[in-house]
């Protein structure tokens, strides 16, 4: 009999779930949601003597209540798709509250295999499983494996086929004892289930007595689908509350949890060994100096900081291989295509805007890796441990963290991840003050805007001034989550009830899936909103383009400029017209190009043409270390009116060109909205690049550089750009703070309002436009004004 | 002699066994879910750099919570250390 198995794997945070998942199912894995909510579902497939298994990853979970939308999904998945078996991953290191877990799926009668992880980690602690003795107690399979070097998964695989063609499939409930009273009334209550008509059978009558017994929301809901029985079983309910109540000072839902790990215990106590009790472990050991008082805090901004540092070395050389790419890519399509608005697109449009993300692919990869070894490592929750007390002041909760760090809390990260990494948060309060904020640390994108503007006003202070704007992001950040939890999002603080997983050392194949996992959703927005907002941008920058008036304006205009050029009496000698213009100016560029390219042979054929000593006059002019005595002035002059010529074409070819810009949809846009910036200091084409910064931030340094007019700028070689910016005298050091701090706070990236929506509602992405919008406008009118009227706006 | 505290109470490295857990609704099942219910002996491990929250020992393995969930959890102690 050949079917397909269907099984769930489940288990509690920290148990090696992943890693047990990615053994058995290797590469071939599909990630979707749950439907309806945001909880990740992973699926894969394997085969497996002849038997095709397919294995559905639940979320990591400690328990099975109605009060957290993990623990929800992962019953509502086992009732409703009603999987073959559910393997539950246990830690043998830590079996009581591994089995917290499993003793819940027999409450619920499925077929259930216990694969019991980690054993040599327990061996290594002096923690001895005696796995037969174990299973026979629970009467259920046990399997003891290491995951991470593969031991066990095998025998795993074959333990389920054996559990799945067991034709009895009912599910069988198992009998826990929960002390006199809570027993007595659950015989009572299932009984009354059984009776019902009403009731559909999905869930076994003795679990869903049980439920009602704990308070289960969810549970309690379905059982009044049919009033009569449900007004008496919550009769039975608000009896044995009251009497526990009365006679133990206790919930019901306490004494059954108390009564689960009492059977536990009984079980443990049986079947594991331990050499010595109680004495600390390494981990432990790490943690009493990882965690401490003065060396905690200390180490662990040397280790954000070397994340730092290593993310930027490690990834120049690929971000290069990336850069020379696109070039490639650009000259390709510059020589295929002829010269027009297609050209134009596929260059400055599509090339461009895509490139300019795609480019920072190796900075976020490194940046991933990085953070997946802090995660993976278990340094994480430490981080989160160390930072709850400073995050709780500020209305968030510890496990902020990971958003924040992620999207940028050391610069460079991503707020999309960062957006996903707030999945953690359990509190939707706690969690959407978190999504509302991580866009405002310095993400990856917009570190090519300061740079920018670093190069070009503060180049003495570059580290310092990078330094001290990843502090002004996270006092940013808390600051407007303080004000958020306490307006719009007031409510209480969530629990810090959470594990300390032991240390381990990361596997490879984990960190490398982690790390893909997280690029790859960077990658997506490259290719999907960024490629289509590259498009409208141009289009808005493109058309509806100068009116012919203004073409022949500009044309006649250089025209002149030309025939001034020529009418010289200083050039006459050597340019009689227009065709030794165009000699002259060929060989210019060949020369240029022969001395950049250090080639010997074409500089010595160029030497032996006519009109070379009058380039020869203009380089050594133009690099103004010439001896004079080499030249003779007759040369030198002309070389000087050729050089002023061609300032002067350059500089109208520039005017047209903003013309140009101005006459588009972008600039017409960029003119508005200058009434609401002037007091910010930002003309129509800082505005300009500001909108097409809402596609994705770096798009506002390559605007900028098309709005002053330089072709094209490399967000990575920024060099040109500040230069240009530097020596324009509506530019100012007051000026570019202000702008580095707009591009800080305003709006997220589109990609991100998306995320954001997915991850809340659209209300809440609409907020968190409107909120930065706010903030950042707010701030820079501040630092502007304050600034001018300091003086430093000069 | 032995005395029954608030988890709080207790010094780094301290140990003691559960007596009681006076709170209900989530934080009483969460904690409850980690394994801190009646008779499980639990030791101190250390607290954040800010002295909150704090780490607990419990069941082979370390738990944080911050200190007002720990007022809600009743220690019995050894009486040797003032508190």
């Amino acid at each position: 009999m050949k079917k397909k198995i269907v099984i769930a794997l489940s288990g509690n945070p920290n148990s090696g779930k992943t890693t047990v998942f990615n053994a058995i199912t290797g590469a071939r894995q599909q990630i979707a949601n749950y439907p309806g909510v945001t909880v990740e579902k992973k699926a894969g497939r394997v085969n497996h003597k002849g038997h095709e298994i397919e294995v559905v990853d639940l979320p990591g979970t400690y328990s099975l209540t109605a009060y957290s939308l993990e623990e929800i999904v992962a019953r509502d998945f086992l009732v409703n798709e009603r999987p073959d078996l559910v393997v539950d991953i246990v830690d043998a290191s830590n079996l009581d509250r591994n089995l917290y877990l499993a003793v819940q799926f027999k409450e619920l009668g499925i077929p259930l295999i216990i694969a019991l992880n980690m054993v040599d980690v327990a061996e290594s602690r002096d923690i001895i499983v005696d796995h037969e003795q174990l299973s026979a107690l629970l009467e259920i399979p046990v399997v003891p494996m290491v995951a991470r070097s593969n031991r066990g998964i095998q025998e795993l695989l074959d333990k389920v086929i054996e559990v799945a063609k067991d034709d009895d499939k009912k599910w069988q409930p198992a009998v826990i004892s929960y002390g006199m009273d809570i027993d007595q009334s659950l015989d009572e209550i299932e009984a009354i289930i059984e009776k019902s008509r009403v009731y559909d059978r999905k869930y076994p009558a003795r679990w869903r007595a049980l439920k009602c017994l704990e308070g289960d929301s969810q549970i309690r809901e379905l059982l009044k689908r049919d009033p009569d029985l449900g007004e008496k079983i919550d009769v039975i309910c608000r009896r044995i509350l009251k009497h526990i109540m009365d006679t133990l000072d206790e919930e019901p839902e306490g004494i059954i949890a108390d009564h689960r790990y009492g059977y536990i215990t009984g079980i443990t106590k049986k079947t594991v060994k331990r050499k010595i009790e109680s004495r600390l472990n390494l981990s432990d050991k790490i943690d009493k100096v990882l965690t401490s008082r003065i060396i905690g805090p200390a180490l662990m901004i040397v280790i954000l900081y070397g994340i730092y540092a290593f993310t930027f070395s490690a990834s120049e050389t690929p971000i290069k291989w990336f850069e020379a790419f696109f070039n490639i890519l650009k000259s390709a399509v510059s020589s295929v295509t002829p010269e027009g608005n297609l050209q134009s697109l596929l260059m400055s449009g599509i090339i461009d805007g895509v490139g300019g993300v795609l480019g920072f692919v190796p900075l976020i990869m490194f940046m991933f890796f990085a953070i997946a070894i802090m995660e993976d490592s278990g340094y994480m929750a430490r981080v989160a441990y160390m930072l709850d007390r400073v995050l709780r002041w500020f209305g968030l909760h510890g496990n902020s963290v990971m958003a924040l760090v992620v999207s940028g809390g050391i610069s460079g990260g991503c707020a999309v991840p960062g957006v996903m990494a707030a999945r953690t948060l359990r509190d939707p309060k706690e969690r959407i003050a978190t999504l509302l904020v991580v866009p405002f640390m310095n993400c990856g994108a917009k570190l090519p805007v300061y740079a920018v503007l670093i190069a070009a006003f503060f180049a003495e202070h570059k580290a310092r001034m990078l330094f001290f704007l990843t502090l002004l992001s996270w006092a940013f950040a808390l600051l407007a989550a303080k004000i958020i939890r306490s307006t719009v999002l007031r409510g209480p603080k969530t629990p810090f009830v959470m594990e300390l997983p032991p240390y381990r050392l990361p596997t490879i194949k984990g960190l490398l899936i982690h790390t893909w996992e997280r690029t790859w959703q960077y990658i997506k927005k490259a290719g999907t909103v960024i490629l289509g907002f590259s498009i409208i941008l141009w289009v808005m920058m493109t058309f509806p383009g100068p009116s012919d008036e203004q073409a022949k304006f500009y044309e006649d205009q250089q025209k002149k400029l030309t025939q001034s050029f020529l009418a010289s009496p200083d050039v006459r000698d050597w340019v009689k017209g227009e065709k030794d213009l165009a000699g002259l100016n060929g060989l210019y560029d060949s020369y240029m190009q022969a001395v950049k390219e250090n080639d010997m042979v074409s500089l010595s054929k160029l030497d032996k043409l006519p009109l070379f000593s009058v380039v020869k006059a203009a380089v050594f002019l133009e690099s103004e270390n010439f001896s004079k005595q080499e030249m003779d002035s007759a040369h030198l002059n002309a070389a000087a009116r050729y050089i002023s010529y061609k300032r002067d074409m350059i500089d109208m070819d520039v005017r047209e060109q903003q013309a140009a810009l101005k006459g588009t949809i972008a600039g017409w846009l960029g003119q508005r909205l200058e009434t609401i910036t002037r007091p910010l200091g930002f003309d129509y084409r800082t505005n300009i690049a500001l909108v097409g910064g809402f596609a994705a931030k770096e798009v506002v340094v390559s605007t900028l550089g098309t709005a002053y007019s330089l072709g094209e700028v490399d967000p990575d070689e920024p060099s040109s750009l500040s230069e240009r910016l530097k020596n324009n005298p509506d530019w100012n050091p007051l000026k570019a703070f202000t702008l580095i701090i707009f591009t800080m706070l305003y709006v997220p990236c589109i990609v991100t309002v998306i995320m954001i929506r997915k991850e809340s509602s659209w209300s809440w992405a609409g907020f968190s436009v409107a909120f930065n919008l706010v903030v950042a406008y707010l701030v820079s009118l501040a630092i502007s004004q304050v600034g001018t009227a300091l003086g430093l706006g000069v | 002699m032995k005395r029954v505290i608030k988890m709080r109470q207790m010094s780094d490295n301290q140990e003691g066994v559960i007596r009681k857990i006076s709170t209900t609704g989530e934080i009483g099942r969460r904690i409850r879910e980690m394994g801190i219910v009646p008779d499980t002996p639990i030791q101190i491990q250390g607290r954040a750099p800010l002295k909150d929250p704090v780490a607990v020992k419990v069941r082979d393995y370390v738990l944080t919570l911050r200190n007002n969930e720990a007022d809600h959890i009743l220690v019995e102690v050894e009486e040797d250390e003032p508190a």
